[in-house]
């Protein structure tokens, strides 16, 4: 999100709170979540992709509420309105190819509105179908995460992304050879598929509240959070989406306040910082250990005011709608440890991970017939996560190295606690020694992170190598 | 069911207040606009500086297309350019300060600081008779424009040079290229003093809201400036010398114009008023003028164009006319024109390769060398 998008969000939702608020909060959701994701989502270089994307998105939203909502839930008359919204937004978005050769919301002119009709009336076949349906299907749930995860990979794995590119480029008729990875920037899909997948999986678990399609396309694409979080939970969402709300002068200081934190730690703290931070480009220009050490801290710190930035917006943005999204960040970089680091730091990816991955696996290992021995569950359990959140960012080995780093320390880190704890118990209660520790332990940790970074900044492995040897005087 | 006493009383803002609120942060808004157009804080700003004290000082003055790679930004502030400048450090006491002023060939595209024609001079180690180190300073910008450095020459006479050294070409004549460097029309009213009745096209911030937004950004401009010491000193890189480039033109069409103009007495329509100006405000600092090399191609139809910027009429005729001129007033001049062969240019007809660089640092060496008259 850009300045100027963040302030006409900032500027129509305090329109609607102050001077319209009458109209229902779920509609008006609705309608700018879905105008939200046509306008946030990047020009691409393929023809119509950037508008075929967010259609994308909200077929996949509506497709997995159809298959996710109790049968008691998917009244079509009850949910008729909410359909038709989504697919008239759709529509309305592809009629302004009549007004405009650059686009209007969309970033580029749409296609032709034959296939965009088409398209809605599959999409509303196909929920209505499923609408029919008296049980939900669980062979729909299992296929729905297989397609996500799948659709994950391909857009995370470079070559893959590139060789899809260049199927698209020849189904469009532009040239292959100039296809990129960067060619399939998909609006906040890491974000929406992991809600996706939540409600897919909540609901094989029979853990799913029921929700109207309307509340259910609100939770996937609610604006603030579309591009980059943080990942709420449904149950929790809906809690407040449906509690009446206006906005009183508690709500309008608080989000207040967190917007204005949020600009500020996004676009002058991280943005300041990105000219100094440590990149690809600068990492082969710097020479000297002491440089280089300023240039990864600077990275260090850009990452997490560029990121808490966006999130304090997003929840900035939420209250002033009623809607109190989770916390991401917590203080991160002043935790002791690395277990406290990761249960502060882009915490509702690792609660999602760890609700669906860590937690289930762990209980699996433990279980199990044959017997592991319990550093090797916590070895094998830690490290995967971890891997597989780098992996989140992208299917590279700069990613897959920056988690095993992250694994392998958080596993040396439990183990050193285990072994310590009894030992150090008598003096490190004392405040002295208790402080002397913590302040200790801080700063290896926000060392062992920082070093951890380089691999996260630098796409080469051999060059993050030889960054890591240059910060060391080699 | 009663309200709980420590619950603030919920907000119901009428349309009046609403109207209030709007109508008051809006007066504040234009008194911090207004504030911000009369008070100038980006201008107010230039004289401070990270640089020399935090940082090292730049070593040319700041110009980058590409920051990222450049680490580098263009900055129009004069006050900005200089305070960064290695040469606004204090002057040493045993130090023979020369100035060299003048475009892109001094300023080093496409070289690094050791390269350009002030880092190889640096490199001679040359001495006064009295045995102070003769250190030579990067005043130049790449911008043709003999008024541009004048300019500076306003602003740096005051870091106390000994001796300025001032390549020139035709194009940097006012009237000769079409351009107006961007720094003239940033610094309108100096330049304006400098040389009246000179014609500067207006710039785009016209309008109130433009002026707000030029303060606005000068302000952000001085900010990332003074971040970007960081990755100077840190990497000592000021340019992206990793670019590809494409080498200069030596095959040409039969095109005898110059700027699209046939061919006139251009001799007689050359401006000196700059070098006068630059005369005048180095007063007993001399100065030695130097026509500086051009690519003198030998491709196809070069007997009618040197080079994609100049026509052999016009070339000869500037030539020709600088010379008496500076014949006639005494000038220390210096006719380079030819010093460097065609395969020391890079991507224009007067930028140089390292080893042109160094030809004409070893001439414009041995010219100072016999100034200074030591045995």
């Amino acid at each position: 999100m850009t300045l100027q998008n963040i302030l006409i969000f900032a500027i129509l939702i305090l329109a609607y709170r102050l001077l319209l608020r009458r109209l229902s909060r779920g509609w008006v959701l609705l309608v700018l979540s879905c105008l939200s994701v046509f306008w946030l989502q990047p020009a691409l270089p393929i023809r119509y992709l950037d508008f075929w994307l967010p259609v994308g998105t909200l077929a996949l939203t509506v497709f997995a509420w159809a298959v996710t909502a109790p049968p008691e839930d998917r009244s079509l008359k009850n949910n008729l309105p909410a359909l038709l919204v989504v697919g008239g937004i759709v529509v309305l978005m592809g009629l302004t190819r009549f007004i405009t050769q650059t686009g209007l919301i969309t970033p580029g002119r749409p296609p032709q509105i034959f296939p965009i009709l088409a398209v809605v009336l599959v999409v509303g076949a196909f929920t209505w179908a499923v609408a029919r349906q008296k049980r939900t299907n669980p062979v729909l749930l299992a296929g729905g995460i297989i397609l996500l995860i799948t659709l994950l990979v391909v857009l995370k794995y470079p070559p893959l992304t590139n060789w899809v590119s260049g199927l698209l480029r020849e189904w469009n008729g532009q040239s292959a050879a100039l296809a990129s990875p960067l060619d399939i920037r998909w609006l906040g899909f890491s974000y929406i598929s992991f809600r996706l997948i939540h409600t897919l999986r909540d609901r094989q678990t029979g853990r799913l509240p029921g929700v109207s399609l309307q509340e259910y396309v609100n939770y996937v694409i609610f604006f603030p959070a579309v591009t980059a979080g943080p990942i709420d939970r449904l149950e929790r969402f809906i809690g407040d989406l449906r509690k009446p709300s206006n906005l009183d002068s508690g709500q309008f200081m608080a989000g207040g306040k967190r917007l204005l934190a949020g600009l500020f730690r996004k676009f002058v703290l991280a943005d300041a910082l990105a000219l100094i931070a440590l990149n690809a480009t600068n990492a082969s220009q710097v020479s000297s250990s002491g440089w280089t050490w300023v240039l990864l801290y600077a990275f260090a710190f850009q990452i997490y005011f560029d990121f808490s930035g966006y999130t304090d917006i997003a929840i900035g943005l939420g209250i002033w709608l009623g809607i109190v999204l989770p916390e991401n960040f917590n203080r991160p970089y002043l935790k002791p440890n690395l277990t406290q680091f990761w249960n502060n730091w882009h915490m509702t990816l690792t609660g999602w991970f760890r609700a669906y991955y860590f937690n289930p696996l762990t209980r699996a290992m433990r279980s199990s017939k044959k017997r592991f021995p319990t550093w090797f569950i916590l070895l094998f359990t830690q490290v995967t996560t971890m891997v597989l959140i780098g992996m989140w960012h992208g299917i590279t080995w700069s990613f897959i190295i920056w988690g095993l780093w992250q694994g392998v320390g958080l596993f040396v880190q439990n183990r050193y606690s285990e072994w310590a704890k009894p030992r150090t118990a008598g003096w490190i209660s004392q405040p002295g020694w208790a402080k002397t520790f913590n302040a200790l332990g801080v700063f290896l940790t926000f060392n062992y992170l920082a070093l951890g970074w380089v691999w996260f900044t630098v796409p080469d492995p051999a060059q993050a190598l030889q960054v890591i040897g240059r910060l060391f005087g080699a | 069911m009663s309200q709980n006493p420590e619950t603030p009383p919920k907000f119901q803002p009428s349309p009046r207040f609403v109207g209030t609120v709007l109508a008051r942060a809006l007066i504040l808004l234009a008194i911090f606009l207004a504030l911000t157009l009369i008070f100038k804080p980006a201008r107010a700003l230039g004289p401070l500086s990270l640089y020399n004290y935090l940082f090292p000082g730049r070593e040319r003055f700041p110009y980058g297309e590409n920051p990222q790679k450049s680490n580098n930004m263009t900055i129009n502030d004069l006050d900005t350019m200089l305070a960064s400048h290695a040469a606004s450090q204090p002057k040493g006491v045993d130090e023979f300060r020369v100035f060299i002023f003048g475009d892109s060939s001094v300023w080093g595209t496409l070289l690094a600081n050791n390269q350009t024609l002030a880092g190889q001079l640096n490199k001679k180690g040359i001495r006064t008779c009295d045995g102070k180190p003769v250190v030579f300073y990067n005043m130049a910008y790449p911008t043709l424009s003999l008024q541009k450095d004048v300019l500076f020459m306003n602003r740096a006479l005051k870091l106390e040079p000994d001796l300025i050294v001032w390549p020139m070409t035709l194009e940097s004549f006012p009237g000769m290229n079409p351009a107006t460097s961007p720094l003239l029309s940033y610094n309108r009213t100096e330049a304006e003093s400098l040389f009246p009745g000179i014609q500067i096209p207006p710039q785009a911030n016209q309008h109130l809201w433009d002026s707000i937004q030029a303060q606005r950004r000068g302000l952000a401009d001085w900010v990332r400036y003074q971040l970007f010491g960081v990755m100077w000193a840190a990497t000592g890189v000021d340019q992206d010398l990793s670019q590809s480039w494409k080498p200069a033109e030596r095959d040409f069409e039969p095109d005898n114009t110059f700027n699209k103009r046939e061919p006139f007495d251009l001799a007689s329509s050359l401006d000196f008023n700059p070098i006068v100006a630059g005369l005048k405000l180095a007063g007993d600092t001399p100065i030695i003028f130097v026509n500086e090399p051009i690519l003198i191609s030998r491709g196809e139809n070069s007997d009618i164009r040197y080079n994609f910027f100049y026509p052999r009429w016009a070339y000869d005729d500037y030539r020709q006319a600088l010379q008496s001129k500076a014949v006639a007033n005494g000038w220390n001049y210096l006719d380079l024109w030819d010093l460097v062969p065609e395969s020391e240019f890079t991507n224009s007809a007067i930028h140089l390769t390292p080893a042109g660089e160094q030809l004409l640092a070893e001439r414009i060496a041995r010219e100072i060398e016999g100034r200074l008259g030591c045995e």
